[in-house]
């Protein structure tokens, strides 16, 4: 069997990407999940606060996954569970999935059409280098997460998290919760990596204390953690002598990153954007590789689960447009990071693709009050988004109308921060 | 009494002073009126919806999770957490089923947030 499209991964990326194709013509779909259940890392995502953009509503994650859950059952789009896509190969008209479970064995699948939706993974300890032996106890947060919510596995008593990203705030409070004793936040950065608003509930709400340019220097421990050395960084992050502190703990959290999870892309010759760690996308999220698309976190780390979704759409809409035809494939724009912005998602724009204004996702290097982020081609400023602050740990949402981009024949689009125009 | 708080409303954070004179609330800090009524409302009835998970058996999972319909006070989230502990159900679970009832007198329910069929 040829089918029109296979989604590789049943998180929110591929189930909204799916629901999206299939609305727009194609139906001979298929979504790939080596997981037990569709709904992807929401499922151990338990706190509320997701989907405030798309359903105006505070949904918690498996309720947030569960919407997307029963579109795909109403619609009946197969799906196979337990099942692991290993290799992905490209012969221009088909491409050919191999993947693997217990009952079918290994499967090689014919598909018109692919889309990458694999999500993320955690970076680790090895990942950053710590020194110390490698005792039990030392977790990624997600994977602490895991255990806790779904396993019903508590992972210790004393706890240190390393890192202040999201998910690290988010376990500080699971774990107090459930009884256990959270005794710092250390970030290396000045600032925090997570929202505001998981630092007041999860931190300041249970009076843990959050130690910003601080890290951990030294895990203690030979079969089970026992303490870490913690140390103040100066400003080029290297730690100053004299500023140790010892902390007794059993257990070690590292909340210190996410990366795209795109061995599958690599391996398969797809374009890559080293600013992302994910392919390079268009408008539409089509990659380098025709009949290829990409979208949610194996494009980019999201924050937020919404953006996943809206993003995932244009990626439906993109598959069911090249199925029937209708893809153009000259890119008329080039995005370009200018001062200030550490990335821009999609990185080519082909105008003629557009059915409506165009979102560019992007982050800021820093933290950044009084700037507005501008939008530039050649000298002309084209569109500006204000805030009235900019941080590295949001997503910076910037929509600009298909009337202004299609004054420009093409070129490149430069996004940099600017200083606030003085009132007039 | 005088407290200092966050303000959550937006991403600016603004650092805000409540303090009660009288009978009034007076709000420092905050760059627009939303601080206003979020710094009295977290310094007389801060409130917060309570997820967590209890035990499920027959399930997908040994843990189901499950938050209040509603937020309940701040004050109460230990005391809650102490009851949802205890509770124990049987697969299969529907999404909105209530699993406690009327949680510490505050006439908020504890609800599954997901849907759990029975496995085998
Ligand atoms: C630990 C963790 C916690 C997070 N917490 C939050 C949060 O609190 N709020 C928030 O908004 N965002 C959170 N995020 C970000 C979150 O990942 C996104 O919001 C959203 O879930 C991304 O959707 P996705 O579909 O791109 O990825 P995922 O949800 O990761 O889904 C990818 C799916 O692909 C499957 N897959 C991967 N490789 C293969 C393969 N080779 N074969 C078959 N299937 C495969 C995976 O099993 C998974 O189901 C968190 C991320 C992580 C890693
Ligand atoms: S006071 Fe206004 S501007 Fe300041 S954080 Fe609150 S909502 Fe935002």
């Amino acid at each position: 069997m040829l089918y029109d499209i296979i989604i590789l991964g049943g998180g929110p990326a591929g189930l909204a990407a799916a629901v999206e194709a299939y609305d727009e013509g194609a139906q001979n779909i298929l979504i790939l999940e080596r997981d037990l259940e569709l709904g992807g890392i929401l499922n151990q995502c338990i706190h509320n606060g997701f989907g405030l953009h798309t359903f105006k509503e505070q949904l918690t994650g498996p309720e947030y996954a569960e919407r997307y859950i029963n579109q795909v059952k109403e619609k009946n789009i197969p799906y196979m569970l337990d099942t692991m896509v290993l290799e992905l190969e490209d012969h221009g008209d088909t491409k050919i999935v191999h993947a693997i479970n217990q009952e079918q064995g290994y499967m090689l699948l014919e598909t018109k059409t692919a889309i990458l939706t694999m999500g993320c993974r955690e970076r680790t300890a090895g990942a950053i280098g710590i020194p110390g032996y490698r005792p039990s106890g030392v977790f990624t947060a997600g994977t602490a997460q895991r255990y806790i919510n779904m396993e019903g596995y508590m992972v210790g008593k004393e706890v240190v998290i390393l890192g202040s990203g999201d998910i690290g705030l988010i376990m500080a409070r699971r774990m107090t919760l459930e009884g256990a004793k959270v005794k710092a936040v250390c970030e290396i950065m000045p600032y925090s990596n997570g929202l505001v608003r998981n630092i007041v509930q999860c931190l300041d709400d249970y009076d843990i204390p959050l130690k910003l340019s601080h890290t951990i220097t030294f895990i203690d421990g030979k079969n089970r953690v026992e303490g870490v050395k913690v140390m103040q960084v100066d400003e080029h992050l290297k730690p100053i002598p004299g500023t140790e502190e010892y902390i007794p703990c059993d257990t070690v959290l590292l909340s210190v990153g996410l990366i795209p999870e795109n061995e599958i892309t690599r391996d398969a010759d797809i374009a890559i954007d080293p600013r992302t760690n994910g392919p390079i996308v268009g408008e539409l999220r089509q990659t380098d590789t025709p009949g290829f698309f990409a979208c949610g976190n194996v494009v980019h780390v999201h924050d937020l689960v919404d953006y996943v979704s809206e993003e995932s759409v244009l990626a439906g809409k993109g598959a069911a447009k090249y199925l029937r035809g209708e893809l153009k494939t000259d890119a008329n724009f080039e995005t370009v990071n200018g001062e200030g912005i550490s990335y821009v998602v999609p990185q080519h724009v082909c105008v003629d693709n557009l059915e409506q204004d165009l979102t560019f996702y992007m982050r800021v290097r820093n933290v950044y009050s009084d700037v507005v982020v501008n939008a530039v081609i050649g000298d002309e400023i084209i569109a500006t988004k204000k805030s009235r602050k900019f941080l590295p740990a949001e997503m910076v949402n910037f929509k600009i109308k298909k009337e202004v981009l299609e004054k420009y024949p093409d070129g490149k689009i430069t996004f940099r921060v600017d200083p606030k125009e003085a009132k007039k | 009494m005088k407290k200092d708080i966050t303000c959550i409303s937006c991403p600016l954070g603004c650092q805000l002073v409540v303090e009660k004179k009288n009978d009034d609330y007076i709000v420092t800090g905050n760059s627009c009126k939303n601080g206003i009524k979020y710094g009295i409302e977290e310094m007389t009835n801060p409130r917060r919806v309570l997820p967590t998970t209890i035990v499920i058996r027959g399930g997908l999972h040994p843990r189901l999770p499950v938050a209040t319909s509603d937020a309940i006070p701040k004050g109460k989230i230990f005391d809650a957490m102490a009851i949802i502990n205890q509770v124990v159900v049987d697969a299969p679970i529907q999404l909105g089923d209530v699993v406690v009832k009327d949680l510490l007198g505050t006439g908020i329910d504890v609800v599954a947030t997901k849907s759990m069929p029975k496995v085998s």
